[in-house]
């Protein structure tokens, strides 16, 4: 119905708008509005630098706990007089990078010992999976935060750190399916032609389980945004001058009663990023992931 | 089946072993302690003196040696803060803890499962709208956005319920409820998604066909097949009963085990973290070793495969 209306105003639509209808028809309201908001997350992420009313650091006393609308400080400040936005748009780009690099590290590392475990079978898959068991039989947010405070909290510490989670999930799956795969036609098609087992898993196992795996990154990133955000609440994670998601709601539950804005901020987007991802992810997984059809 | 059992037992046994290494290595190679301990500004022999007095200047293997001895004695190391076993210090700690996690365990159980059962049978209906949406909202709201929220709202604003502390049973609404949030979205989900793959196998349809009574299909029928995956999610969440409540115990002020394992970490408090660490993985492992169990006992497949 809506299609006939678009034509009576508009008897030749518009390339755009055609495409902008197709989409409509077959992306769901609220993913389309995830992918939305996560790349307007990227976007920030990405020219934070230029975003950035203030910097990160800069106080103004005068204005100490301004509420947002204040002018000059659309979000208001905090109890320095740092300006919640510009804090915030760092914030993001911190909580970000981080996940990215934890999600590629652990996606990498844990196919690789899949691979690994799949292709020599015998001792080394049992090594795999015993350290598998003993991955999730630890809780992670305990794990790291014994090593992070042990070893002193650095940017580069947490990415690796970050980059443990979950790795467990995609050597389990990787194992399974390279064993499957192998088991078909293809592969022993190509072993027969003599390719190396690096050739066979790399060029032609992985393009056919990639699909899966992608899936199971998009349930891995809200997961590790959640754990950085907890493990920086808890004063463990990104340390001060420098800013995260999880590191702001920390220190504004502080000034819960007198300036609720400075938590409720980088509260809302994390909750909003992590629920975007979490509805493209459902989503992409019903479209791609051959494993539930 | 008494392989099944046995080889069960050896891997839960070989990943406390990983942990307990695990601790070890990573706390002894991290730092001094007594540094932290004493401060930056004593005598040189003074720092001897303590680590002589702990054992800190034996090569590491020797340490790690007597360390699994001293476990296999029951001894667990005293804590370099209080002077008290670890032990004794953790176990202190253990029913403040239980004492939130149990009811959150029982309440996620009590609305997550029914929740997501109910959405199951009714799909496309408001009802399943709304769990799903509640379910999605529950697991991407980090616990401690969650906590501050019901304390903004129900302690500063509204004034009716404590922010912190332990002192009456009021005190522990707050922090019971956040942790059962997440738990109750995840179960839900995780029930719904079980009931519409089991209602949607061709023993419903036969039941349905021969004119078993709906009432009778979805109980006696589809919620017992349901129950493997479901079983394995509450299992994890038994498991970590005592590892559960670490953010949450830190914003309600609430003195349990979490709230320890905080303090003693930021101390370098070497024994009572290995502890710590040590009993959760052991209720992991535990909790693990008795789903896996539970599984043939639920699923007759299983145990008939087992049997051979």
């Amino acid at each position: 119905m809506s299609s006939a209306d678009l034509t009576d105003t508009r008897p030749t639509p518009h390339p755009a708008f055609a495409f902008v209808a197709r989409l409509r028809r077959q992306v769901p309201l609220s993913v389309g509005l995830g992918v939305l908001w996560l790349a307007a997350m990227v976007l920030v992420a990405a020219s934070a630098d230029l975003l950035r009313p203030y910097g990160i650091t800069v106080m103004d006393l005068t204005s100490r706990l301004a509420p947002p609308g204040s002018p000059g400080h659309w979000l208001g400040t905090d109890e320095l007089g740092r300006d919640v936005l510009s804090r915030l748009i760092q914030s993001i780009r911190v909580s970000l990078v981080i996940a990215f690099g934890a999600t590629i590290i652990s996606a990498v590392f844990g196919t690789a010992l899949g691979f690994a475990a799949a292709q020599f079978r015998g001792v080394v898959e049992h090594l795999v999976l015993v350290l598998a068991d003993f991955q999730a039989a630890l809780p992670f947010l305990i794990m790291s935060l014994a090593v992070l405070a042990f070893f002193g909290s650095s940017m580069t510490l947490l990415v690796c750190l970050m980059g443990f989670y979950g790795w467990e999930r995609y050597a389990r799956i990787a194992r399974g399916l390279a064993i499957s795969a192998s088991a078909q036609g293809y592969a022993a098609s190509v072993v027969q032609l003599g390719a190396t087992p690096a050739r066979v898993y790399f060029r032609h196992i992985l393009p056919n389980v990639a699909s899966t795996l992608i899936v199971s990154m998009t349930l891995t990133f809200p997961e590790i945004i959640l754990m950085e955000s907890g493990l920086s609440f808890l004063g463990l994670g990104v340390q001060p001058p420098e800013t995260s998601l999880g590191n702001m709601v920390g220190f504004g539950r502080e000034y819960l009663t007198t300036a609720p804005w400075i938590m409720l901020a980088p509260a809302a987007v994390i909750m909003l990023t992590t629920l975007s991802i979490s509805l493209v992810g459902d989503w992409l997984r019903d479209k791609l992931d051959p494993t539930i059809r | 089946m008494v392989r099944f059992v046995l080889t069960r037992l050896l891997r839960a046994l070989i990943t406390i072993a990983a942990v307990v290494t695990f601790a070890f290595i990573v706390l002894r190679m991290s730092g001094d302690p007594a540094q932290v301990m004493l401060g930056p500004d004593v005598p040189q022999e003074a720092v001897e003196a303590f680590r002589h007095a702990w054992g800190l200047d034996r090569p590491l293997w020797i340490q790690y040696l007597a360390y699994v001895k001293s476990i296999f004695t029951g001894d667990f190391g005293v804590s370099m803060r209080d002077k008290a076993p670890a032990i004794d210090l953790v176990l202190e700690r253990v029913p403040a803890t239980l004492q939130l996690t149990i009811p959150a365990l029982i309440l996620k159980l009590l609305i997550g499962v029914p929740a997501g059962v109910y959405a199951a049978l009714h799909r496309q209906s408001f009802a399943d709208r709304g769990v799903i949406l509640m379910a999605i909202l529950g697991f991407t709201i980090p616990s401690f956005v969650m906590g501050l929220i019901l304390m903004l709202v129900f302690s500063v604003m509204l004034g009716v319920l404590p922010s912190g502390g332990q002192d009456t049973w009021m005190h522990g609404i707050l922090p019971t409820i956040t942790m059962s949030i997440g738990g109750i979205g995840i179960l839900a989900r995780f029930s719904r998604s079980a009931m519409i793959e089991v209602m949607g196998q061709p023993f419903i349809r036969t039941a349905s066909a021969k004119g078993v009574k709906w009432h009778d299909v979805v109980w006696g029928h589809a919620l017992p097949n349901a129950a493997i995956p479901i079983v394995t999610i509450v299992g994890f969440m038994v498991g970590s009963l005592i590892a559960g409540a670490v953010v949450v115990e830190s914003i309600f002020s609430w003195p349990g085990i979490g709230r320890l394992l905080v303090v003693s970490v930021t101390n370098r408090d070497l024994a009572v973290v290995q502890c710590i660490l040590l009993i959760i993985a052991a209720a992991m492992v535990v909790s693990n070793l008795i789903v896996d169990l539970l599984y043939g006992w639920l699923d007759p497949r299983l145990r008939a495969r087992l049997a051979h």
